[in-house]
């Protein structure tokens, strides 16, 4: 920059502008720290803030409904339920109760991964490790297994509740059918598990039920038409499941795969499909008004095919 | 013997059955609750029955109702709370039960020590149950999948249009008997059943009695053509075979008949029971060719259930149909 060098006078001005600008700036950036501190003390209205939540959560009806509606986790919901169904006494809560099991014995289960080897000589180790010296590592245990035996019977009292209102009945037939696969899905998970520790009680009790299993019709061998289908111990049904003829070191591994990823991927998938059609039959089915013997109406025949607008259900 | 309450403490403790020592409570209280709803609407029935105008005026629920209140209220906070709250209910309990009882864990595994009694997990207790009273082909495989299809129908074969969305008795009599029956009788009490009335060898012990392993059960079961004593050796000469060849074409072709006889008669007392009232015949008549075949096969079959039950622990008679391949 040899122009510049040669002008002094004007070396000075730039100092003395870089001053002034230096004192502005001084008296602004306070004024706006102070500005913007005071702001924070509202922080529903700072940019990140409405990034996240992009509604207002105040009780305006339209931010109430725009609330669940626009919150992936809440839209399960529609925005607006039966007044009567919020209550305890219809529903039980039996079907959230379920869910929100599954979610806790995912997170468990995921835990207990970091410290389990599906092998015959770690597993039991790892089982003693866990309770011993693990932090935590048997309260982890403890829950998993306990939230395990409480979803068994909570899906037992949903699928109870759910006959007892009637709720099975048109237009959720095909519902109910999938809540009994996830009923069945829900006991094989236990079932699974229960081989993991590699102790006495899992080996035993798997033993027992994978012995039924030799009785299939056709496919055991021990089952009525099974040896005439040639089923022998090494290639029957329960072969298939133990991954030999006995409980052993392949057994544990295909119920560690069969446990932890199969079948939770499978009753994701028709949770899925639960949840979704409880929307589309017509969101939850009750308390509803009751009905008089005097109102049935004659069947049509063919049976009319429902349809409903997609949406708020 | 005097009795053994360390016994039933030792069963009822153990941290396994917890679950089933707390379904005792729990379907029981359930039960209540959901009569108890399906009465208050039974009344409410009844009134409006009784009388027209109050049909078109009243409100149909047992809810508290004010006209100035929406039929609707938003999901959020009304309903999420609740469900918050719930979340956090289940989760203290959760906490508190784990950290008062350990799961268990037995020595490691160890095929060449059985476990007497080596029991399944207690929800499939009702399964090993029935091992006792069916071959394991039937109970181990062919009755779960009865059961599983036997529920996934009941939408498509219950034709009562009433009682779709609220608690009721009245209106729904025979299938909620039956699922009571189903769901009560068969599979919660035949676990309570394989939990604490089975001790070692799935010997029968009463609460009370202490679990003997040495105790021996002097099996006295007989199968029905036994009972009957069935002897088909005199046809040996008519069909050229030998005396045990013709005995057991005899036992096969005799068991047949009280199997049909089952069938006849299960079939009418299941066709009385399913036309008893005005109502019932009513919502018969609703009913396709094809669902009656359903209903009354899958009731047949369960009703074969407590008649096996029955004949093989009050009458000691083990199969009623003997064939070479299998036996029922």
């Amino acid at each position: 920059m040899p122009e510049e060098n040669g002008d002094g006078k004007s070396k000075t001005g730039v100092l003395e502008k870089a001053k002034d600008s230096a004192a502005a700036l001084r008296e602004t950036l306070t004024e706006k720290a102070k500005q913007q501190a005071t702001e924070l003390k509202e922080p529903e209205k700072t940019q990140l803030y409405r990034s996240i939540f992009r509604v207002k959560h105040d009780e305006e009806p339209r931010n109430r409904a725009l609330s669940v509606l626009s919150n992936v986790f809440f839209h399960l919901h529609p925005a607006k339920v039966n007044r009567d169904a919020t209550k305890y006494n219809f529903t039980w809560g039996m079907g959230g109760i379920t869910f929100y099991l599954f979610i806790v014995l995912t997170f468990t289960g995921v835990l207990l991964m970091f410290y389990y080897h599906p092998s015959k000589i770690q597993a039991f180790r790892d089982i003693l490790y866990l309770e011993n010296d693990v932090p935590f590592g048997k309260l982890l245990r403890n829950m998993h297994r306990w939230a395990a035996h409480l979803m068994i019977i909570a899906v037992w009292l949903h699928m109870f509740r759910v006959f007892m209102t009637g709720s099975y009945k048109r237009p959720r037939e095909f519902n109910w059918c999938v809540g009994v696969l996830l009923m069945v899905l829900t006991m094989l998970l236990s079932f699974t598990g229960y081989l993991l520790p590699d102790d006495q009680l899992g080996f035993w009790a798997v033993t027992v039920g994978t012995n039924m299993a030799r009785a299939t019709p056709l496919l055991g061998n021990e089952g009525p038409g099974g040896p005439q289908m040639g089923m022998t111990p090494y290639n029957d049904v329960r072969f298939a499941l133990l991954g030999g003829s006995i409980v052993d070191a392949n057994a544990l591994l295909r119920a560690y795969i069969w446990h932890c990823i199969a079948i939770p991927l499978i009753v994701a998938i028709f949770l899925g499909v639960h949840f979704w059609r409880v929307r589309k039959d017509g969101g939850i089915s009750g308390p509803a008004p009751v009905m008089l013997e005097s109102e049935i109406k004659e069947e049509r025949s063919p049976r009319p095919v429902i349809l409903r607008p997609s949406g708020m259900g | 013997m005097p009795f053994d309450w360390r016994q039933i403490w030792e069963v009822a403790s153990a941290p396994d059955n917890v679950p089933i020592v707390a379904l005792l409570f729990l379907a029981p209280f359930y039960m209540w609750y959901a009569l108890r709803q399906g009465i208050a609407n039974d009344k409410l029935i009844a009134i409006l029955e009784s009388d027209a105008q109050a049909a078109k005026t009243k409100y149909r629920k047992t809810q508290e109702w004010d006209p100035k209140w929406e039929r609707e209220v938003h999901t959020w906070p009304y309903l999420m709370r609740m469900e918050f709250l719930v979340a956090i209910l289940v989760t203290v309990l959760l906490m508190a039960w784990s950290l008062t009882l350990n799961a268990p864990l037995e020595e490691p595994a160890n095929p060449n020590v059985t476990m007497n009694p080596a029991k399944a997990p207690w929800y499939f207790l009702g399964l090993q149950e029935m091992l006792v009273y069916f071959d394991p082909w039937i109970a181990g495989v062919v009755m779960p999948t009865l059961i599983i299809v036997g529920l996934m129908v009941i939408p498509y074969i219950d034709s009562n249009p009433l009682g779709n969305g609220y608690y009721t008795y009245k209106q729904r009599r025979f299938s909620i008997w039956t699922f009571l029956v189903g769901f009560i009788g068969l599979w919660v009490l035949m676990i309570v059943i394989g939990t604490f009335i089975r001790g070692p060898g799935w010997m029968w012990f009463w609460p009370g009695q202490t679990w003997d392993a040495e105790r021996v059960d002097y099996a006295v079961n007989r199968n029905l053509d036994q009972v009957f004593g069935i002897d088909g050796s005199w046809l040996a000469p008519i069909f050229h075979t030998t005396k045990d060849q013709a005995a057991i074409w005899a036992r096969a072709i005799f068991g047949i008949f009280p199997l049909v006889i089952f069938f006849i008669v299960a079939a009418i007392l299941v066709h009385w029971v399913c036309t008893r009232t005005e109502f019932s015949k009513k919502i018969y008549k609703r009913m396709s060719l094809l669902q009656l075949v359903t209903m009354y096969t899958f009731l047949i079959l369960m009703l074969s259930l407590p008649i096996k039950i029955l004949l093989r622990l009050v009458f000691t008679i083990k199969y009623i149909w003997v064939t070479p391949w299998f036996s029922i």
